[in-house]
Parts: structure tokens; C-alpha cells; sequence
């Protein structure tokens, strides 16, 4: 079809009639995706589909290509699909990211065949392929009181702070809640029963926030064997999030809040 | 909470669908150093639980101890001593790491710093005891008068 694809077309022969034209430059890579049907499967299982991709593709792109052109019953989450809605988390190559995120031109293979792992992420029972339920997820999330407590007669005009004190917590205001920090602790695939760091950074906007009067009444919360005292600082999340919040130096915070604030 | 659920229960309970186990997590450094510290800790658990358990021989019998204290002095327990080396100085030094990352406010920004530290200490003492203890090994095993 494409000079990079001319030498290639028994591959390219597998391709369904209705999809569209290979563009010029892509490359064909294989996408091997952990699956799960409840209706047929006891187990989850991997399959794997041969998909055309260029460097500007993300690994989002691929998997609406083999929903659209080759299997329909691939099931994921996406909603906005530029990174702000934090629904499409999931376990690529390994590590937790977002598909919509993550660019080809970074996964293509030095030398040889392209490739890619796709799984749902850990932690969280699988409802369908990469779709799990987040339910306990939020239940934590909810568990922390993820939102402003006050007392009191209502101001007239907005609750003001300073410059320094909006700083203060600015780093944790960034979260979309798409669960990659969480599932990508080991302490939370093994307990089941951790808060998480999601929820630790959501409680931690609230507690470093000079307006909010429930700053006690949360870190009581996270003080509990299920809180905070459970992070081994292992970094994954830091590294897994995709909005760069530094998930462990907010989660650290807590507990210094706990041993010397009180 | 009863909105979310009132669907879901027609469906299979919670704990019935499986959780991905799938490839080894790819994790960051810190995990690694993590998992490094948790088996390092073990082999010196095992290692003291042993210890324990030869110096208790005393209570028993004197000359049993002095049989046990005797099979250690083979050459080839510096093998062991090497690895109880090992373990016990990644232990020390990660342990302080790991202190720094939870006391000093600037410990999350350098941890991979600190690993990097932990493991040119490492490097510095294990590779001369590695040489004094193995050529002791060595000459005690094939050299000896």
C-alpha cells in the first residue's frame, strides 16, 4: 500500500475491508491486551492485533482501532481522550499510564518488531478487559472528606487567602482521580484495605488549605492502620501520575502533619 | 451510594470478578530498593535467629557450642559472612535512606540521589571485603600449609 509498508503486505492483507488506508509512514505494531469476558471467560487472558500506527498516534489511537476496524468487543474507558478526564488509565508496557498520553514515537521498538502491552490496572476487579470498577477506589476518595468543611456564619464575598497559602497545596489541586497512583502501589494490590495515594492527596489539599476547618478530623482518619502509615515509599505513584503531582512528598507531608503538628 | 449500587446488584457481587495479575509491575527505583530492603531484612532475621539459636547451644551443653563454633570456622562459611555482609550494610544504609525520605522535608526530591549514594557506599565497602574475605577463603581452602 505505503513504501514502508510495501515489503509487509501479507500482514496488511490481514487488515479488515473496511478499515481505513494505511497512512504513508506508519509502521505496523502488535497491541497485546489482557482480556476478561464475564459472560464467556473464567479468567483473564491475552490476545494480541496486528494495527497500523504512526509516531504521532497515541496508544489510545490503537485501541480505537481495534474496537472500530477489528474487534467491537473491546471494552476501556475514554472520555475526553486529551488527558484531563482521567478516565483511561491503564497498564501499558508495564507501568501505569494514560492511553491518550502516551505517544508511539516513544514505544517503538530500537530494532525489530514493535511490541505493546495493554492491562488493566491492578488492585480493582475487572468488570471487562481494561474496564474495572473504581468503586472502592472512590470509596476511599469519599472516606477522606474530599471537600471544604467550614463553620460558621458564609462569608459575603469569597473565603480569601494569601498567595503563600494557595502555594501551600497547590501541588495536590492537580489530581484527576484516574487511579494510576493507587493502583500502582504494592501495598494496595496486597492489603485491599489501604486508603491509597489518591486519596491521601485529595486529603491533603484539604488539610493544607488555610480555609478549611476539618483539618484534624482528617488527619484522625489517615492516622488510622489503614491511612497513611502504610506508604513504603516505594515512588511508584509519583512516577505514575499523569498530571506530575509529587503523590509521596504529599503523602509524606501527612505524616510529618501527624508527628508534629499535634 | 444506593444510586450507584441499585444496578450493580443484578450483576455479580464485587468479589467475584478477578483482578488484573498479568506482566511484573514495572515500578520505579524506589520499589526495587524496597524490595531490596525487605529480603536483605529477612536473610539478617534469619541469620540473628540462628545466631540465637548457637549461642543458646551454651546452656546445653558447653562442648555441644564449641562443635558448632568449631564448623564455622570452615572457610567456607566467609561465604556466608560475605553475604551477611552484603545484606547487613544495604540494610544500614537504605535504612537511613528511608528515614531521610520520612523526617527531612527535602527527602522525596532526593531519594534517587540517595539510592545512588546507598549503593556507591555499598560498592566501597563490599569490593575490598569481598577481595580480603574471599582470598582468605581462597588460601585457607587450597593454600594451607
Amino acid at each position: 500500500m505505503t513504501a514502508t509498508l510495501s515489503n509487509n503486505d501479507s500482514t496488511t492483507a490481514d487488515l479488515p475491508s473496511d478499515a481505513p488506508p494505511i497512512p504513508e509512514g506508519a509502521t505496523m505494531v502488535t497491541v497485546k491486551i489482557e482480556r476478561f469476558n464475564p459472560e464467556v471467560d473464567e479468567d483473564l487472558h491475552w490476545e494480541s492485533y496486528r494495527v497500523p500506527a504512526l509516531p504521532t498516534d497515541r496508544v489510545l489511537n490503537l485501541l480505537h482501532y481495534i474496537k472500530w476496524y477489528i474487534d467491537g468487543t473491546l471494552t476501556f474507558r475514554r472520555s475526553c481522550a486529551h488527558g484531563v478526564c482521567g478516565s483511561d488509565a491503564m497498564r501499558i508496557n508495564g507501568v501505569n499510564r494514560l492511553a491518550c498520553k502516551v505517544l508511539l514515537k516513544d514505544m517503538f521498538a530500537k530494532s525489530g518488531e514493535t511490541t505493546i502491552t495493554v492491562e488493566p490496572i491492578k488492585g480493582l476487579p475487572v468488570n471487562k478487559d481494561l474496564l474495572v470498577d473504581m468503586e472502592p477506589f472512590f470509596e476511599a476518595y469519599r472516606a477522606i472528606k474530599p471537600y471544604l468543611v467550614t463553620s460558621g456564619n458564609e462569608p459575603t464575598r469569597e473565603r480569601t487567602q494569601s498567595i503563600a497559602e494557595r502555594e501551600r497545596f497547590d501541588d495536590t489541586t492537580k489530581c484527576i482521580l484516574c487511579a494510576a497512583c493507587t493502583t500502582s502501589c504494592p501495598v494496595y494490590w496486597s492489603e485491599g484495605s489501604y486508603f491509597g495515594p489518591a486519596a491521601i492527596v485529595n486529603a491533603h489539599r484539604f488539610i493544607f488549605d488555610s480555609r478549611d476547618e476539618a483539618t484534624e478530623e482528617r488527619l484522625d482518619i489517615l492516622n488510622d492502620q489503614d491511612g497513611v502509615w502504610r506508604c513504603r515509599t516505594t515512588f511508584n505513584c509519583t512516577d505514575a501520575c499523569p498530571r506530575g503531582i509529587q503523590v509521596t512528598k504529599a503523602i509524606q507531608e501527612v505524616k510529618r502533619a501527624l508527628m508534629f503538628r499535634r | 451510594m444506593a444510586g450507584t449500587t441499585a444496578t450493580a446488584a443484578e450483576t455479580r457481587p464485587r468479589e467475584e470478578y478477578p483482578r488484573a495479575k498479568g506482566t511484573l509491575y514495572r515500578g520505579d527505583l524506589g520499589m526495587w530498593s524496597w524490595v531490596a530492603h525487605r529480603i536483605t531484612g529477612v536473610l539478617t532475621f534469619f541469620f540473628l535467629f540462628v545466631h540465637v539459636l548457637d549461642t543458646a547451644l551454651v546452656r546445653v551443653s558447653p562442648n555441644a557450642y564449641d562443635t558448632v563454633i568449631s564448623t564455622y570456622k570452615h572457610p567456607v562459611m566467609i561465604l556466608f559472612e560475605l553475604g551477611l555482609l552484603a545484606a547487613v550494610l544495604f540494610h544500614a544504609f537504605n535504612g537511613i535512606r528511608v528515614m531521610l525520605i520520612d523526617f527531612w522535608s527535602e527527602g522525596t526530591r532526593f531519594q534517587r540521589p540517595m539510592l545512588w549514594t546507598v549503593v556507591g557506599l555499598w560498592l566501597v565497602l563490599m569490593i575490598p571485603a569481598a577481595i580480603s574475605m574471599l582470598t582468605r577463603a581462597i588460601t585457607e581452602l587450597f593454600g594451607g600449609h
